[in-house]
């Protein structure tokens, strides 16, 4: 294997191909689901923004014994979540609302946890996640861990009071810890421009004495690289580290959204851009993988899909009584008791 | 070599009174001691040993690890807190006076308030400060908070009135597996009226169970904080001047709240006098009546009445100051008109 491969070997090159393909059939077969009623809220594609998840999720040290790197995903970045061990079964339940997700239908979506597998789902005021991983890798460092964390946000995040002040502790801390804003150009319906005034988000970095660097959020192995050697310098006591994916969101915010507010000339020239287009004909002319390969891969990605959604189907919505436990770890919760059906004893 | 305890953290060892602020820095340091996954964060914490001296000579016992200077950002400290928890860390992050809680509103009541419920696991961190007027602190060194957060289920709030709970409670609040946002009244920290020897062994007090201050028969006045004083206070004038037997409950902790307390007591006296500090509309009286209402209504002899401070912000000048808080005067003429009733 050449230069051009950073150190992955075949089978590992293929690996991100299958990463890339799993998040589209996971977000295609979630469109159907919609449509056939089974999700329930909203469902926001990543189209064209595969390989900034995938490409960074691969790069970092994935365990399942709670000594791995801490992942923070967003609903955009699906692909880094799989990578950490996040089950596609699971992510059908969170959105199809099962009583059998992993969070029991209290959450949607990408929003869910697992700290021994090294992922913590964020909470949709997404600038809040910078200060839980500023506290989560706090704690690596001054247990002498050598553990690191990644934290996604888009670029509307960045505006938030809360990313300001995560990031100027994790800086101030050095906190080892990289930032991956996923720059797609729309914050919902509002521009880049109208979020900052600088014309790259890497501008921000120096502002907080960090490092930062732009790269394709396009191309797997150009994410890929550039946080491995990121993860190396922060793994290493180099304090906290900015990122910058660019690319485009080629679909609305969320499948309600139109986008007719986005020129449509701009979203075809995107499309010649597809992540995993380009990834799949690197793979070929490379001959890092045959035609035949890289067909049995899309076919099995699509069939892991359909078989996870259809069982998930199949599971039953949470009873209605359960949204009364765990609001703390050992107060009960009463039953609302004007409602006749409730099991509150007191109401006799 | 291990540095030495700092003095003024052995009184209770040596059998001294401590004030309330005393006895919050040995909650403090005994639990750190105690548990090394207990570590402090906030403003001024460490060389300067925080704004009224409860972390004193902690930094230089405890090193830069566990004693953490931030910078003046109480949103993105808090949250910090709420990752570290989430790593196997028991944060107790100070905030510097509790008026400056509300940048950290959103961390708190969407992320950290949540995270049990959400499956993302417990929170057991505590978010203490100075609060309360009196002290000529103007708006926002004066403020009390609790209201702001005890409508967010899966936060516990505590507001202790003596040394002793203090303590205990701190330490109930460290150890607890929820977020519990730990209120301290300035004016109690240092009152000499309230110095007090503590319990030489290791103690708590339990969150989510009021204390009858005083037993009585004819008025019920339930209380927290520095109210708890100026209702005592009143009660003895009552008994003196008018041969009035009031009981008291103190809350100590006002989420969960010990709703049975509050029943018990008024199925005894038949009549409730809800005294705080806090401004009166969205106080906590309002939720302490309905529950008698859905409780006791049949016990009650009279109006469920409240004295509270004015619907604005603390003023700054003493006057002003003076009118704005309710005073041992307010609560006696309104015990006094319910006993009349």
């Amino acid at each position: 294997m050449s230069e051009l491969t950073l150190g992955l070997e075949r089978a590992g090159l293929q690996d991100l191909y299958r990463s890339l393909c799993l998040t589209r059939a996971a977000e295609e077969r979630l469109e159907l689901l919609q449509k056939q009623g089974h999700v329930t809220g909203g469902l926001y594609r990543s189209l064209g923004q595969e390989a900034g998840a995938v490409g960074a999720a691969y790069a970092l040290r994935r365990r399942t014994d709670g000594t791995g790197d801490m992942l923070c995903h967003t609903i955009r970045a699906a692909g880094a979540l799989f990578l950490f061990g996040g089950e596609l079964i699971d992510y059908f339940r969170q959105y199809m609302a099962k009583g059998t997700s992993p969070t029991r239908g209290r959450e949607a979506n990408v929003h869910w946890f697992d700290f021994q597998k090294g992922f913590v789902g964020p909470v949709s005021p997404l600038g809040t996640m910078i200060e839980i991983m500023a506290g989560m890798t706090l704690s690596f460092r001054v247990r002498g861990e050598d553990r690191i964390g990644i934290v996604f946000y888009g670029d509307g995040a960045s505006s938030t009071g809360a990313w300001h002040e995560g990031l100027n502790f994790a800086a101030v801390q050095r906190c080892p810890m990289i930032l991956i804003v996923e720059n797609n150009q729309w914050a919902f319906s509002t521009p880049t421009s109208k979020n900052t005034r600088v014309s790259s988000f890497t501008e921000k970095g120096p502002g907080y004495g960090i490092d930062a660097e732009a790269v394709d959020g396009t191309d797997v192995l150009a994410v890929f690289d550039a946080v491995r050697r990121a993860a190396l310098q922060v793994r290493s006591g180099g304090g906290t580290h900015m990122i910058e994916l660019n690319y485009f969101r080629r679909k609305g915010h969320a499948q309600h959204d139109p986008q007719d507010y986005v020129d449509p000339a701009v979203i075809r020239a995107w499309e010649k851009k597809d992540p995993l287009d380009l990834y799949r004909s690197k793979l070929l002319h490379n001959e890092w993988a045959s035609e035949d390969e890289l067909v049995a891969i899309e076919e099995e990605t699509f069939e892991e899909c359909r078989v996870a959604a259809e069982a998930a189907i199949a599971e039953p919505y949470p009873e209605g009584t359960e949204a009364v436990t765990g609001v703390y770890t050992d107060v009960p919760t009463p039953h609302p008791w004007t409602r006749s059906s409730s099991p509150d004893p007191t109401l006799a | 070599m291990d540095p030495e305890t700092p003095e003024h953290l052995l009184k209770t060892k040596r059998g001294e009174p401590v004030t309330m602020l005393e006895a919050i820095s040995e909650a403090l340091f005994e639990e750190m001691i105690r548990d090394e996954s207990v570590f402090l964060m906030g403003e001024d914490i460490g060389v300067y040993g925080g704004a009224f001296k409860v972390t004193r000579d902690f930094l230089s016992f405890f090193g830069e690890n566990r004693v953490i200077d931030t910078p003046i950002a109480e949103g993105g400290f808090t949250g910090a807190a709420a990752g570290a928890a989430h790593m196997g860390l028991r944060p107790v992050v100070e905030i510097q006076f509790m008026d400056f809680i509300s940048p950290a509103y959103d961390v708190i009541t969407n992320y950290i308030a949540t995270s049990n419920y959400r499956g993302a696991g417990p929170q057991p961190l505590v978010i203490r400060g100075p609060v309360g007027g009196g002290n000529r602190g103007g708006p926002f060194h004066s403020q009390n908070v609790e209201m702001a957060f005890f409508h967010t289920p899966g936060l516990k709030i505590v507001y202790p009135s003596t040394a002793r709970d203090a303590k205990g409670l701190l330490k109930a609040s460290i150890r607890d597996d929820n977020p519990v946002i730990f209120e301290e009244h300035k004016g109690l920290y240092r009152a000499p009226s309230l110095r007090e020897v503590l319990p030489d062994e290791d103690y708590v007090v339990p969150i989510g169970e009021a204390r009858i201050v005083r037993e009585g028969t004819d008025i019920t006045i339930v209380t927290y904080g520095a109210m708890v004083h100026k209702s005592v206070e009143a009660a003895q004038t009552m008994e003196n001047e008018d041969g009035v037997s009031v009981e008291i409950v103190d809350l100590r902790t006002l989420l969960p709240l010990d709703e049975d307390a509050i029943v018990e007591s008024v199925k005894k006296t038949n009549k409730l006098l809800v005294v705080h500090e806090d401004t009166r509309t969205g106080g906590i009286a309002g939720e302490i009546a309905i529950r008698v209402s859905e409780k006791a209504f049949e016990w009650l002899d009279g109006p469920i009445l409240r004295v509270t401070a004015i619907d604005a912000p603390v003023p700054y000048s003493g006057p002003l100051e003076d009118y704005f808080l309710p005073q041992t005067e307010d609560v006696l003429k309104a015990a006094r008109y319910l006993a009349a009733y």
